[in-house]
């Protein structure tokens, strides 16, 4: 059985019917890259998948675990926050927390969570043990990700590209099953894609399964073990990068490689 | 009547004036707040009922609504009057809370909605989400405009001598009434610009405290 089953998924907005029938499975430590124009619903997907919106239809398993299922009663906001931490979610647009340190950023969901979240009644020296221990993990993925010597800056004073290697730093704090990038260098000036590309690069482990939606063909190209090209809602091919790269078989998956080929969009 | 004595008779007013000034700011912060709530509720009679309230607040005069806190009661319902203070301090607790409470909803709504997701997708709770991410981005947003609405409350204490609270206005006037002298109305202007000059430098210092960070 696969690691990651998505199963079925339909997704409208209104009347735009955006995801028309998504399937497909990954299996642990592979990297997905989905690939295609704008509006094809890649986004969408992966905002479906992190329970950003809820799909009309479908269901998704992680080890054979449903996870998430349309047909069943709407979830209560606790069972989606433990089901949504199987997810990890980096953003085009960062989204990083303003007004805390590079170091806080990282820390603050995991101190929610493992301090405020207790269920047990924790002493001022649990606490502390805690949090001594949260800020060891959170120094040790800045480091992972070169900002090792930001830690006590804040969001503002970084580059994109910096800004983006925290954002993935604070993803990974949370210890996702899979972490999942939305168009992760979109925002980013082109000369700092690399640094962030290069880190989601080195993340790539035997046990790190990842889901990349990007317009960098050379990096899906690279980095991924199975590509999907998505055109209006539907997955119109899905291979190896070889396959739908070398050869592709659909007339779309064609047009497009063209024209990325032609005019990059970044 | 010599300077001294008039300073200290109109000290005794500038009290009452800083009372209701405080009592007012203390409780129509978090006051404005639970609007804010109500008005961007998703529950849509509430959310109604809210903004219907604060239509009507900010639609009136505030010195209308003391003269209503006081004397309705009493006229309507033939209840035992509650002392003067205590009506102007709910009439201005609730018109202040309703002018707070929009101006933390434009700052609550200014929060990209990136922020929200990123703490969603960290497993945080809602509460979590306002009161760590959030608000405090919502503080530095609209320093400014409650520096304009606090500022102004210093001078609104005035309309409290409608029901004959004895604020700095009306200690003026009880001088000018009694001792036959202008001079005493046009002093306490003095207070006031003191007093809404060292507003002005306290808010000016959380201004500046705030922008360690931009964004």
């Amino acid at each position: 059985m696969a690691f990651l089953e998505i199963k079925n998924i339909y997704k409208s907005f209104g009347r735009t019917e955006v995801l028309k029938g998504i399937d497909f499975s990954l299996e642990k430590g592979e990297v997905l890259a989905i690939i295609g124009s704008s509006g094809s619903g890649k986004t969408t997907l992966l905002r479906c998948i992190n329970f950003l919106e809820r799909p009309d239809v479908g269901k998704f398993y992680i080890n054979g675990e449903e996870i998430f299922n349309a047909e069943d009663k709407a979830y209560t906001d606790k069972e989606i926050r433990e089901k949504r931490l199987h997810f990890g979610m980096v953003f085009q647009q960062f989204n990083l927390f303003p007004q805390y340190t590079v170091l806080k950023n990282v820390m603050l969901a995991q101190e929610l969570m493992r301090i405020k979240g207790s269920e047990a009644k924790l002493t001022k020296a649990e606490k502390a043990e805690i949090r001594s221990d949260i800020e060891a993990h959170s120094r040790k993925l800045l480091d992972m990700v070169g900002l090792s010597d930001k830690v006590a800056n804040y969001p503002c004073q970084l580059s994109g590209g910096q800004q983006q290697r925290v954002a993935i730093a604070r993803a990974l704090a949370m210890s996702p099953d899979v972490l999942c990038f939305d168009e992760p260098t979109s925002a980013l000036d082109p000369e700092l894609t690399g640094e962030v590309l290069r880190v989601i690069r080195e993340l790539k482990t035997s046990d790190r399964t990842m889901i990349v939606v990007t317009h960098e063909m050379n990096f899906a190209k690279s980095v991924a073990d199975k590509v999907i090209f998505m055109a209006d809602g539907v997955i119109e091919e899905i291979g190896t990068p070889d396959e739908v790269f070398g050869a592709p078989k659909s007339e779309k998956t064609k047009a497009f490689l063209q024209k990325s080929l032609e005019n990059p969009m970044d | 009547m010599s300077f001294l004595e008039v300073t200290l008779n109109l000290a005794e007013g500038f009290l009452v004036t800083l009372q209701i000034f405080g009592i007012t700011l203390l409780c129509a912060l978090p006051l404005g707040l639970v609007i804010t709530f109500g008005s961007m509720s998703k529950i849509k009679p509430i959310k109604w009922a809210t903004r219907t309230f604060v239509w009507i607040i900010r639609g009136t005069p505030l010195m209308l609504q003391i003269i209503l806190v006081f004397y309705g009661p009493g006229l309507i319902f033939g209840l035992p009057a509650i002392p003067r203070i205590t009506a102007v301090l709910i009439a201005f607790v609730i018109n202040y809370a309703c002018y707070f409470s929009e101006i933390y909803r434009g700052g609550i709504e200014s929060i990209p909605h990136g922020q929200y997701e990123a703490g969603q997708v960290l497993g945080m709770t809602k509460s979590q989400i306002f009161f760590k991410v959030v608000l405090f981005q919502v503080v530095k947003r609209i320093v400014a405009p409650m520096g304009n609405e606090i500022i102004t409350l210093v001078k609104d204490t005035s309309l409290a001598r409608v029901v004959m609270v004895v604020e700095l206005v009306q200690s003026a006037q009880n001088i000018i009434a009694q001792k036959s002298i202008i001079w005493p109305l046009f002093y306490i202007a003095v207070f006031y610009l003191l007093f809404s000059g060292l507003l002005t430098i306290i808010l000016g210092r959380i201004e500046k405290k705030l922008n360690y960070y931009s964004g």
